[in-house]
């Protein structure tokens, strides 16, 4: 089980030039095991920081968050991360590269083999095992960035904008797969992401988040994820709650921007 | 001295430059000429051979548009052979058929006359006969009747590219001690300002009354200026199989590519794992940035006369100096390839269970290859000069020490042999870096 508590969470540091940044206030979540969450927001609102305090590659300044009860202090392979790209080793193969994990845990080759090979066959690349990555198109490398961080079995998955470099075709072929990956798995996701499309599909939970401090401005619980899964994501946004909630949150959006810029100007 | 001398200097200096320029531009104009002209004339014929239809031919925008650029290699070889013709010409080449040459020295026999005043209002005139011959051969003194009056005829016999006093008196029966003199020579009249043209020589009057005569040296150079290409070859092959002062020259090159080998390797081994540290320790890099960012702009030749006060002139103080070349630019290699690693990767395998020195063997070094190999390919560059350099101030053997050898007993064949050696293996060394760097990190660039 793998239930990720968030408690009172905040993170400041200091600017070079003097003053401060208040990145989060105050941020308090539960995360049930096998949730998959997405995360929205203006930029500047933390959702970054929150990840990679996730993560354990930043320490938050105040709060408390512990992943079945531990304490996080670092990064580990129970919480595995997906990077939007250029996370790959392209010194090594495809399959190397996925089976980076089992290596670096000194699992026998003979061993993790199988479980490589059907994580391959499960995001359809393997006939390019033996690729090097950098042949490979990016749609293709950001299947072996989620093949490689499923190979290492981790409780959690953090996802930085993952489909965020990806053409318009790509995104939504990777968008069902994602979806297919988390029924098959069952892991709990945490999905960063700028298009609000991605995170009302994938996101059986939402959250908004508001810049200045960064904070969670509004939540929603939507059906569109368990629907999407081995579906048409095309049928699903056809839905009548998908366009309402999809101008709802534009909308909200597009007040923080324009507060923040109104901000800017008042400053400037 | 003041400085206002100094600027005097060097503007008088920075004249004669621009002089030496503005003397050149017509050869220059005259070079580039040809350039294009042949490019007319090869587009012609390309063009009534076969038009071509490649994707780059049918691009309407090429002035501008970097991809159409391609080094034509038709131009490569034209410009070679240009060069190798130029030099044939310039140099009597046996290799390029005669007509090609430029006007040589004057070779054979010539005559000239010339018309005394025997100091009273008496004149005679006697002719003189001019042999010039070529170096190392000899030739004899033609021997010729006195003639009338009181000039004798005279002969002189001239080796190519030297002059000679005619003391025309010497035979005859008014001398210029008793106020004999020449007034014309070919029926020009001629003083000690007014030199006259004979045709094949210059015939000068000197302040002693003699005369002096240049036979013309046309526009090719002399050997000891310019060898022509045959002859350099000729010193390839000689001293391949000879030597050249009794060390052959593969020793003159193996003892050069030892030493830019061992001071590369042990600059490697030292500046790789200096510029790791660099690159991953805070204190590491405080401690050392001072020192590399000193010694770096510091050219190694500079290094030179400390090197032979500390270390000689063996061994030693060669490898010493190129491990020097070779280190600084080795460590910054390494530190701007563990500098370069993009931190998503980092993270990655962090987040994937790897630990400090997994993340070091199976991320960082492999990350840093490509750097390192650029940095290597300089490195040798920077050594492969920097040997050749240290062996002209001091060595016994190798390459640099053959030239300097060479050009002191005046053998510029086999210096410009060396210096054609010193390019090609120059070259060799680098490409040879690129294709291992082609096959070891295919990588490279691709991140």
């Amino acid at each position: 089980m793998a239930d990720l508590h968030i408690d009172n969470v905040s993170m400041r540091f200091d600017l070079p030039g003097g003053g401060s940044v208040q990145a989060l206030k105050n941020i308090n979540l539960d995360i049930k095991s096998g949730q998959l969450l997405s995360v929205l927001g203006p930029s500047g609102c933390g959702k970054t920081t929150l990840l990679n305090i996730v993560a354990g590659f930043l320490a938050q300044t105040e709060g408390d968050i512990r992943l079945d009860g531990d304490a996080i202090s670092g990064p580990g392979p129970e919480r595995g991360m997906v990077f939007q790209q250029g996370a790959l080793f392209e010194w090594m193969s495809v399959r190397k590269n996925v089976s980076f994990g089992p290596d670096m845990k000194g699992v026998p080759k003979a061993e993790s083999a199988p479980e490589v090979d059907r994580l391959l066959e499960l995001v359809g690349l393997q006939e390019f095992k033996d690729k090097a990555v950098y042949e490979l198109s990016g749609g293709m490398q950001q299947r072996v960035a989620l093949a490689r961080c499923l190979a290492n079995d981790p409780d959690v998955i953090l996802m930085d904008e993952p489909l965020g470099a990806l053409d318009a075709l790509t995104r939504e072929k990777m968008q069902s797969l994602v979806l297919d990956l988390w029924k098959e798995t069952g892991k709990t996701i945490i999905l960063i992401t700028h298009s609000v499309e991605e995170a009302l599909l994938l996101g059986e939970r939402l959250l908004v988040m508001a810049p200045r401090p960064g904070r969670v401005h509004k939540e929603y619980y939507l059906p569109f994820a368990e629907l999407g899964v081995g579906a048409d994501l095309r049928e699903v946004k056809k839905h009548p709650d998908y366009n309402s909630k999809r101008e709802e949150i534009l909308s909200m959006i597009w007040e923080m921007e324009e507060e923040i810029m109104g901000r800017t100007e008042e400053e400037s | 001295m003041n400085d206002s001398n100094v600027f005097a200097d060097l503007a008088d200096e920075t004249l004669n430059i621009f002089l030496s320029i503005g003397s050149i531009l017509p050869y220059l104009v005259g070079f580039i000429a040809i350039i294009v002209a042949s490019q007319t004339i090869w587009h012609r014929v390309r063009n009534s051979v076969d038009a071509g239809d490649s994707f780059n031919s049918l691009k309407t925008v090429t002035f501008g548009d970097e991809s159409t650029v391609v080094s034509n290699k038709s131009a490569s070889v034209l410009s070679v052979l240009l060069i190798f013709v130029l030099w044939g010409a310039f140099t009597g080449s046996q290799l390029l058929p005669s007509f090609l040459h430029v006007p040589g020295p004057f070779m054979g026999s010539g005559q000239f006359t010339y018309t005394a005043d025997n100091g009273a209002g008496q004149v005679d005139t006697a002719s003189v006969d001019v042999i010039v011959h070529a170096a190392g051969e000899k030739a004899d003194k033609p021997k010729v009747e006195a003639g009338d009056g009181f000039a004798a005829n005279d002969a002189i016999v001239i080796q190519v590219y030297r002059s000679k006093l005619l003391l025309w008196d010497k035979n005859d029966d008014q001398k210029r001690k008793t106020g004999a003199s020449i007034v014309k020579v070919d029926g020009q009249s001629i003083s000690k300002d007014n030199a006259v043209d004979v045709g094949f020589a210059r015939v000068a009057l000197t302040d002693k009354g003699t005369l002096n005569i240049v036979p013309h040296k046309g526009v090719q150079m002399e050997s000891i200026y310019l060898p022509s290409p045959e002859k350099v070859w000729k010193s390839l092959v000689t001293i391949s199989k000879d030597g050249y002062q009794n060390v052959t020259l593969g020793e003159h090159l193996g003892f050069s590519l030892w030493r830019v080998v061992m001071g590369f390797l042990i600059g490697a081994l030292v500046g790789i794992p200096l510029g790791y540290a660099m690159g991953l320790s805070n204190w590491f890099r405080g401690w050392f940035d001072p020192v590399v960012e000193f010694m770096r702009p510091v050219p190694p030749l500079a290094l030179i006369p400390l090197v032979i006060i500390w270390a000689g002139i063996g061994e030693e103080g060669k490898v010493v100096l190129l491990f020097l070349a070779a280190l600084w630019i080795m460590a910054i290699a390494a530190r701007s390839g563990v500098s370069g690693v993009r931190i998503t990767k980092i993270h990655a395998a962090y987040s994937l269970g790897a630990s400090k020195t997994q993340i070091l063997r199976h991320v960082i070094i492999p990350n840093s290859l490509p750097e390192i190999f650029t940095g290597a390919r300089v490195a040798m560059g920077v050594c492969w000069g920097t040997v050749v350099a240290a062996e002209l101030v001091a060595a016994e053997k190798g390459i640099g020490k053959m030239i300097v050898a060479a050009s002191k007993f005046q053998n510029t064949e086999i210096v410009i042999m060396g210096i054609i050696l010193i390019g090609v293996i120059g070259f060799a060394i680098d490409v040879g870096i690129r294709l291992l760097e082609k096959y070891l990190v295919p990588w490279k660039g691709k991140g």
